[in-house]
């Protein structure tokens, strides 16, 4: 067993009546008063206080390897879980080290709490050793932060702090402890530091005229399509967003970072939208004439050239952030609240219509480039990305919590691995941070110790936070980690493929042998070759008891199709070139 | 176009980093922006005057909303208001020239506030337009201006509008040592109840 529970726990009615206590005790009863069972963190000299309180109370703390680690963590923690998750922090390095996994969060909109310790308040702002102006710092990658200096704010400024990140958009929150609040005592009382109610943004709007207007467009609607966004788990809309699909008969397609907020085996689930989106999905939004915009915000990765984007369909928008309505795309009918709570008004009303013409209709838009059953596919020898992708699908009954990073492979996994349980996607979406998956999974783990956690990520991604490896055997987390590993930073090479006449300028990458590197780790691993060892392999992961990693030496120049260049329209798609093996566009049209 | 925003704000350190950092972040110029005290002691007024596209208002109001510090915004430029600057004049001066000035101080309605052997300085209020007119005459009549400094624009609307915020906290004690001040300001709807229930206990 590793480090669950500490011994000395305190009991945990902590909580229940005022008491004196340091600011670093103040800390940790508020985190266990708000629930928090698990952080991530990594100590040093403006948070040894708070460290030095830990033992007294009932949470278990990771150590991590890097505290973007910590900040990654806490985010896969969130997003596995539904729960706010915890980073802790030293000030200066162990602070600006947290910066890229808040980011991170803010353009996911994670709620996630991160605690950094600072220098003690009397000498704040002299640059005095390991101080950095933290909150100025992350004040553009943060929902809202706080610097606290005195002890008797820890406590409500937490509070709020949790308020903060879980309320309306979520978002990360930090929370910086100048180490004298730390060391020196207050009355803590738990119940009057409690914040202020969530103030609801006052342009939240979705009065009864908007939702007319809605629903006189989704009546008379010949081509409609939902595009289902992250906001449908955030908003836990997900009943909502399925009744809204099948009583309107109105087919789904998906972002990525939405793509498990609809069933992959639902029969009106188009698939992923946008730059590596399947063509009939992004033909049928281009042919569209109502969208639905469920929880999402017209990134400019899904909606391609604007200028071009869904010319014929009116546009209606559900969305909790009115800064998000008309941002990207004009829309016609902004229903600007919580996504659950307006569908729950607007759908008593909406009538049941027949949507069999418009389904036909992008059924036969599928046509041969349908064919994705890869594995009817003669074995040729050579070991492709989407063949490792189908078989982990298949081998883990579409069951597991995937944790991707960025690039190639999660473009792969978002194609291949067929999602039907929410929140068994995790993966960067908005800041694109590679790096991510490896912490990300470990969050994930220790969020759901009960669930299949599978770490997807390429040869360069992977080596941006592979320390974490040290967390994992540390913890003793039954983790399975693929490697797709293609010698190349894979997207980049891509790219200079299309747009910079294949001059691979720095793509090519060296790694280690990632699975002597498990090894040093004490983690099991195996490399995979060969198309026929990725089965066996997989399963071998499985019935490991502990973690193991496989490198897969996946064919090198192979690339991420259909693919929409930036800036191109929606349905001008490089589509895979005939005659490679992977039948995905067969003859042409 | 021009665009005046009122927020009334949290009276807090770092408040105006984060308003004037959203305007960085969207790359809007701040034409100019005051700061001040309010009838309230824990709520600080901002009158922000940027020049952006017109369709930007929404997205500005709706991201400056979005800060927790931020308790109200209006866009003032769209509705019938008292908009007032104040500028302080350094005019060179000596007593040839005096006379002119003092006339020309007369028909802006400006006050002469301080008087020295070789400068005097002008202290104007009103709207900018009469600010600027007041500078192109200075300038066109050969005056030189050794030194200008300006508040920027406050805005306050016409008639009973008040704020929503405002209207929630009941009558202003302003500036008094309420009880209200060594509270969690943070949503000032709820501070009214919070206070009740504690006094009641």
């Amino acid at each position: 067993m590793s480090n669950s529970g500490n011994p000395n726990s305190s009991d945990p009615a902590i909580t229940s009546q005022p008491t004196l206590l340091t600011g670093a005790e103040t800390l940790w009863a508020t985190l266990v008063g708000e629930g928090v069972r698990d952080v991530f963190g990594y100590p040093g000299g403006a948070i040894l206080p708070a460290y030095d309180a830990l033992r007294k109370f009932p949470i278990r703390h990771i150590l991590v390897r890097h505290e973007q680690g910590a900040a990654h963590m806490a985010d896969g923690y969130a997003r596995a879980s539904g729960r706010v998750g915890v980073a802790v922090a030293t000030s200066g390095p162990g602070a600006t080290n947290l910066v890229t996994g808040i980011a991170n969060a803010m353009l996911d909109s994670i709620p996630i709490v991160c605690v950094t310790g600072q220098v003690p308040s009397k000498v704040l702002g002299t640059d005095a050793f390991q101080e950095v102006d933290i909150t100025g710092i992350t004040l553009p990658v943060t929902k809202h932060n706080y610097l606290v200096s005195r002890t008797e704010d820890i406590a409500p400024a937490l509070r709020e702090a949790f308020r903060v990140a879980q309320s309306g958009r979520p978002g990360p929150v930090l929370v910086d402890i100048a180490k004298d609040a730390q060391q020196n005592s207050a009355i803590f009382d738990f119940e009057a530091a409690a914040p202020a109610p969530y103030r609801p943004h006052p342009m939240l709007r979705a009065d009864s005229t908007s939702i007319r207007e809605a629903l006189d467009l989704l009546r008379t609607a010949k081509r409609p399509v939902i595009l289902a966004g992250h906001g449908i788990l955030h908003s836990r809309a997900l009943e909502q967003v399925r009744t809204l699909a099948e009583r309107g008969q109105i087919p789904v397609a998906c972002t990525l970072l939405g793509l498990t907020a609809f069933p992959a085996s639902h029969p009106l689930n188009l698939g992923m939208m946008g730059m590596h989106g399947e063509s009939w999905v992004n033909q049928a939004i281009q042919q569209a004439d109502v969208l639905i915009a469920c929880g999402m915000r017209f990134d400019d990765r899904v909606t391609g050239s604007l200028a071009t984007y869904a010319p014929n369909a009116k546009k209606i928008h559900i969305e909790i952030d009115p800064a998000e309505i008309n941002k990207n795309v004009r829309v016609d009918v902004a229903l600007i609240g919580d996504l659950k709570e307006v569908l729950e008004t607007l759908l008593p009303l909406l009538p049941k219509r027949d949507g069999a013409p418009w389904l036909d209709a992008i059924s036969a838009m599928k046509g041969d480039a349908a064919v994705r059953d890869i594995q009817q596919l003669p074995d040729n020898g050579h070991l492709y990305a989407a063949h490792v992708m189908h078989d982990l699908w298949r081998e883990t009954n579409g069951d597991a919590i995937v944790v991707t990073d960025v690039g190639q492979h999660q473009m792969w996994e978002a194609q291949y691995y067929k999602h039907d349980r929410p929140r068994s996607l995790i993966t960067s979406g908005g800041l694109g941070t590679m790096g991510f998956a490896l912490p990300a999974a470990i969050g994930a783990k220790v969020a759901c110790p009960d669930r299949e956690v599978w770490v997807v990520a390429g040869d360069g991604g992977f080596q941006m936070t592979s320390a974490e490896l040290s967390t994992i055997a540390q913890e003793k987390l039954n983790i399975n980690i693929a490697i797709v590993n293609n010698g190349y930073l894979g997207m980049v090479r891509q790219w200079q493929e299309f747009f910079y006449d294949k001059n691979y300028e720095s793509t090519p990458l060296l790694s280690p042998d990632f699975v002597k590197l498990a090894d040093a780790h004490g983690i099991h691993g195996a490399h995979v070759r060969k198309r026929g060892e990725v089965v066996s392999t997989v399963q071998a992961a499985r019935k490991h008891d502990g973690a193991f990693l496989i490198d897969f030496h996946v064919e090198q120049e192979d690339s991420v199709y259909p693919m929409i260049p930036a800036g191109a329209a929606l349905h001008e798609m490089i589509r895979r070139p005939a005659g490679n093996p992977l039948v995905e566009t067969a003859s042409k049209a | 176009m021009l665009h005046t925003f009122v927020a009334l704000v949290e009276d807090k350190p770092g408040v105006l980093t984060r308003v004037a950092s959203l305007f960085r972040r969207l790359n809007i110029n701040i034409t100019s922006l005051t700061v001040g005290n309010t009838e309230r002691e824990e709520i600080s007024r901002m009158t922000i005057v940027a020049e952006a596209a017109e369709d930007r208002a929404h997205r500005i109001m709706a991201s400056l909303y979005k800060l927790e510090n931020v308790l109200e915004v209006d866009d003032v430029g769209r509705h019938s208001a008292v908009v007032r600057e104040l500028a302080l004049l350094k005019v060179a001066s000596g007593p040839e020239t005096r006379a002119d000035l003092f006339q020309l101080a007369e028909v802006f309605h400006a006050r002469i506030v301080d008087l020295a052997p070789e400068s005097l300085m002008l202290e104007i209020t009103g709207s900018a337009s009469k600010i600027e007119g007041l500078v192109q005459i200075l300038v066109q009549s050969n005056h030189k201006i050794l030194e200008m400094a300006r508040t920027g624009r406050m805005a306050m609307r016409r008639g009973h509008h008040t704020s929503r915020v405002v209207e929630a906290l009941g009558d202003a004690t302003p500036h008094t040592e309420s009880a209200l001040a060594g509270k969690p300001k943070h949503v000032a709807l709820d501070l009214i109840a919070e206070e009740d229930q504690h006094n009641s206990i």
